[in-house]
């Protein structure tokens, strides 16, 4: 097979047609950094609603009466809030943005194995985004939740609901042709000699990612696709007045979100791995347990949904199985978070933003688990299903986990995006506001959902309401916490400090480059990287082998 | 190890005196919080665990003011990782058996479609597809209690309760102390939520697909009834209220709404 992404490149014609400079980054460039780019901002955008979505709904909180906004737009916000954060900001950063720009690095490619599907696949995201957002303004959105149960689905305002479906299937499109290409690139366009064992852990997790967004994700399309013949065509698949069964759609819905979670979690744990060997200079602890935790936790991700069932149509042979096997999933997840402890261990740890924000993720995700946990045992779940209970273990896990992986990310890479540094002591301050405000908003979420308060509503208990003043008091903490990090951003651009190729001396193949890099990743031949984490005051040698590596020329076979 | 026994008897004074769980109003309750405890012991000792060895690593392990070089290469460590295999292992392990345990005696591994719904309206039989239902034919034999039959509607954006017994309908729930009440629950439009936080108990209210529900209210007083699953607009305002009577209050307040028919023997 021929290596065809770097002729394609290399080959003067089709990428000098291509905008130069800040420009490419508006258009349909086939290179896998501006891509990655390109998913990165754009999701960062629709951080930022959605984010204005949860302020909405943390003020409509502060008092127990519905009297911030009317109770339908309510819901709406509560739907577009689910569905954008989920959709259009942690399933395509941790994936689409570090997985388009990292992966070809790690396997020693030029770009991803169809960069064409790869720019397609970016540019379904803005236009299904803004319709979705849209239809906020034209029709009303969607009011039934993320979720989208049928018979609510299919009972509130149609225009909005088939809007938010039809955005949601070509995000979902977006996401598969992403995850094929994902798999293609790392199974066939590695560099010769270089092995599956030998590959970056971040590569690892986006391969099992990968296998769960091509095996559920066609399943959440399927269900939409019946859904949305339900509300326009008046098919009976899940509506119980026509003899459909809503139950089902509960199933093959969960069959696909749940290893959605998995799909946001994932990344985040590889890119994890990525960044704390680099910061504490040492190996990462137990490459190969990590690497079967990974595909441990893609098996039994799969057969785990119905635990988000345990409250409604499910029979108890049901109930206990899947607390069983959702149980199980915390014993890899365990040990990924004690070899990260023990990657710290002994390590000479640099307190900078990056680490923080990692250590971060370790400590809220672990409270997360410890939930998540106690959720699927069913006489637990009973209790604080759809419950307040519920979202703060969400959001620890996919704020906590998800989000805070991804600051951490850009601080880590951002100057090799952008060949300039951020600066450390803002990134600090971005860091302290924004744990403190994330645990003040969610951590008394779960006293709330214990004691009484559902998910979900516009109005609620008095008894609740200083709890939930503390709570949205944290919100507005989180929003402020984005000030700084935009400003550093922006103002990095200009005027921060020259970062050079390598500024964390790391020993993966994406710093062993310019910052930014060339069209053609390395100017040479790809770099052969075999000890990706071989840092350690005794192995001091490996740099050396490393970088003598990197002038042997690719064996390039045909 | 010092350090782990204090950590583990913090992490127990913490499960076993922090209480984060509201009123205790039936039967079932008390073992409920008995699992949280047990729950909550466990959390709180590997979430400090955790949070301590990294707080201590990033003081112990930092880089100080210029300071290079390099960490341990270490790559791994096989007994170790066994040993963070095994634990989280024996502990999920015991966990999904003691919540087996816990959900036996809440009466979650009846068997659902045998509950006495025959003496109500429904003569037919059918199916039932999810709850906690103790069978109300072995409750008799267990305790010599009649269990009290209720039909539970829910619709936007409110719940309709209907007693077989006296022919009563109500949008306030009444039970007498002490007795065992099956409830069986079906939604006229979309999916609902039965939840009442001070039994800790919940089961969606489903069109097309009746459940059931069942538990003994052990304390008089008035608690929240509360719609747990999105159903609409008015979702927040979906709540009614459970009056847990003496049964003699209970007796009068049947009496005095029951319709005097015939039929009623």
């Amino acid at each position: 097979m021929t290596f065809v992404p770097s002729s394609e490149i290399n080959n003067n014609s089709p990428q000098s047609l291509q905008p130069k400079g800040w420009l490419r980054y508006f258009s349909f460039s086939l290179d896998h950094k501006v891509i990655g780019l390109q998913y990165l901002v754009c999701g960062f955008v629709f951080y930022l609603i959605g984010g204005a979505l949860a302020s909405a709904i943390r003020i409509e909180l502060t008092s127990p009466i519905s009297d911030f906004m009317a109770r339908d737009v309510y819901n709406q916000v509560l739907t577009l809030h689910g569905t954008i954060m989920i959709f259009l900001w942690i399933v395509p950063v941790v994936n689409g943005a570090f997985g388009n720009y990292l992966i070809p690095f790690y396997v020693g490619a030029r770009d991803m194995a169809f960069p064409r599907l790869n720019a397609v696949a970016f540019w379904m995201i803005p236009p299904a985004g803004l319709m979705l957002i849209s239809s906020y303004f034209i029709t009303g959105a969607a009011q039934s939740g993320w979720t989208a149960y049928p018979p609510l689905s299919i009972t509130t305002p149609a225009a909005g609901q088939i809007i938010w479906i039809i955005s949601v299937l070509l995000l979902g499109g977006s996401s598969i042709f992403g995850g094929i290409n994902f798999l293609a690139t790392i199974l066939k366009l590695r560099r010769p000699g270089l092995k599956l064992m030998q590959l970056p852990m971040y590569c690892w997790a986006m391969f099992g990612t990968s296998i769960l967004v091509v095996l559920s994700t066609p399943v959440l399309a399927g269900t939409l696709i019946l859904l949305s013949f339900d509300i326009v065509a008046h098919t009976g698949f899940f509506n119980p007045s026509l003899g459909g069964n809503v139950i089902v759609y509960q199933h093959l819905f969960w069959f696909y979100s749940h290893p959605a979670v998995y799909i946001m979690v994932l990344p985040a744990f590889g890119l994890v791995s990525e960044i704390l060997p680099v910061h504490c200079k040492k190996p990462l602890f137990g490459y190969t347990t990590m690497v079967y935790s990974i595909m441990a936790i893609v098996v039994l991700g799969l057969v785990v949904w119905a635990h988000h069932m345990f409250t409604s149509g499910t029979p108890p042979w049901m109930r206990l199985f899947f607390t069983i096997a959702t149980s199980f999933i915390a014993v890899p997840t365990g040990i990924k978070f004690f070899n990260w402890v023990a990657t710290l261990w002994g390590g000479k740890i640099s307190l900078n933003s990056a680490v923080l924000f990692s250590c971060g993720f370790i400590i809220n995700f672990v409270l997360g688990g410890i939930t998540g946990v106690a959720l699927a045992q069913v006489p637990f779940d009973i209790h604080v299903h759809d419950t307040y209970f519920v979202v703060a273990h969400f959001h620890y896990i996919v704020y906590g986990g998800s989000v805070f992986v991804i600051f951490s990310s850009i601080y880590h890479w951002y100057p090799k995006f952008t060949g300039k540094m951020l600066n450390e002591n803002l990134g600090r301050f971005h860091f302290l506001i924004t744990f403190v405000g994330f645990n003040l908003c969610f951590a008394p979420q779960h006293w709330l959902g214990l004691n009484g308060m559902p998910r979900r509503v516009a109005e609620y208990d008095p008894q609740f309401t200083f709890v939930n003043q503390l709570s949205s008091l944290g919100a507005l903490l989180m929003a402020i916490s984005t000030i700084p990090f935009l400003w550093n951003i922006i103002q990095s651009i200009f005027k921060g400090e020259v970062a050079g190729d390598n500024p964390w001396e790391g020993l993966t193949p994406e710093w062993l480059t310019s910052s930014p890099p060339p069209v053609e990743n390395w100017n040479g031949p790809a770099p052969l990287v075999t000890e990706p984490y071989g840092y350690g005051a005794v192995k001091k040698e490996a740099l050396d082998e490393t970088t003598t590596n990197k002038t042997e020329s690719p064996k390039q076979t045909e | 190890m010092l350090a782990v026994a204090c950590l583990i008897a913090g992490g127990l004074w913490i499960g076993l005196h922090v209480n984060l769980l509201p009123d205790s109003a039936s039967v079932n309750a008390p073992i409920y919080d008995e699992l949280f405890k047990v729950l909550f012991s466990i959390g709180a000792i590997l979430f400090l665990g955790m949070l301590g060895l990294v707080i201590y690593s990033l003081i112990r392990f930092r880089r100080r003011d210029g300071e290079t070089g390099e960490g341990i290469a270490l790559e791994g460590n096989l007994p170790l990782e066994i040993l963070w295999t095994a634990i989280p292992a024996v502990v999920v392990l015991f966990v999904g058996l003691y919540s087996y345990d816990i959900y036996e005696r809440m009466g979650g591994m009846e068997n659902m479609n045998q509950s006495s719904h025959d003496h109500s309206s429904m003569k037919t039989e059918q199916r039932i597809w999810g709850g906690i239902g103790a069978s109300t034919s072995q409750l008799d034999s267990q305790r010599g209690l009649n269990p009290l039959p209720v039909e539970v509607t829910a619709m936007q954006f409110a719940f309709l309760f209907h007693y077989p017994q006296g022919d009563i309908l109500t949008g306030e729930l009444h039970v007498p102390i002490g007795r065992p009440v099956s409830m069986k629950m079906e939604s006229n439009d979309v999916i609902h939520a039965f939840w009442v936080p001070e039994f800790r108990l919940k089961q969606d209210v489903i069109p097309g697909q009746p459940t059931i529900l069942n538990f003994t209210p052990n304390k008089v007083g008035k608690y929240p009834i509360i719609c747990a699953e999105l159903c609409g607009p008015y979702h927040g305002g979906m709540r009614s209220t459970v009056v847990v009577e003496e049964p003699d209050a209970f007796d009068s307040w049947l009496s005095k709404n029951s319709k005097q028919t015939a039929s009623e023997t």
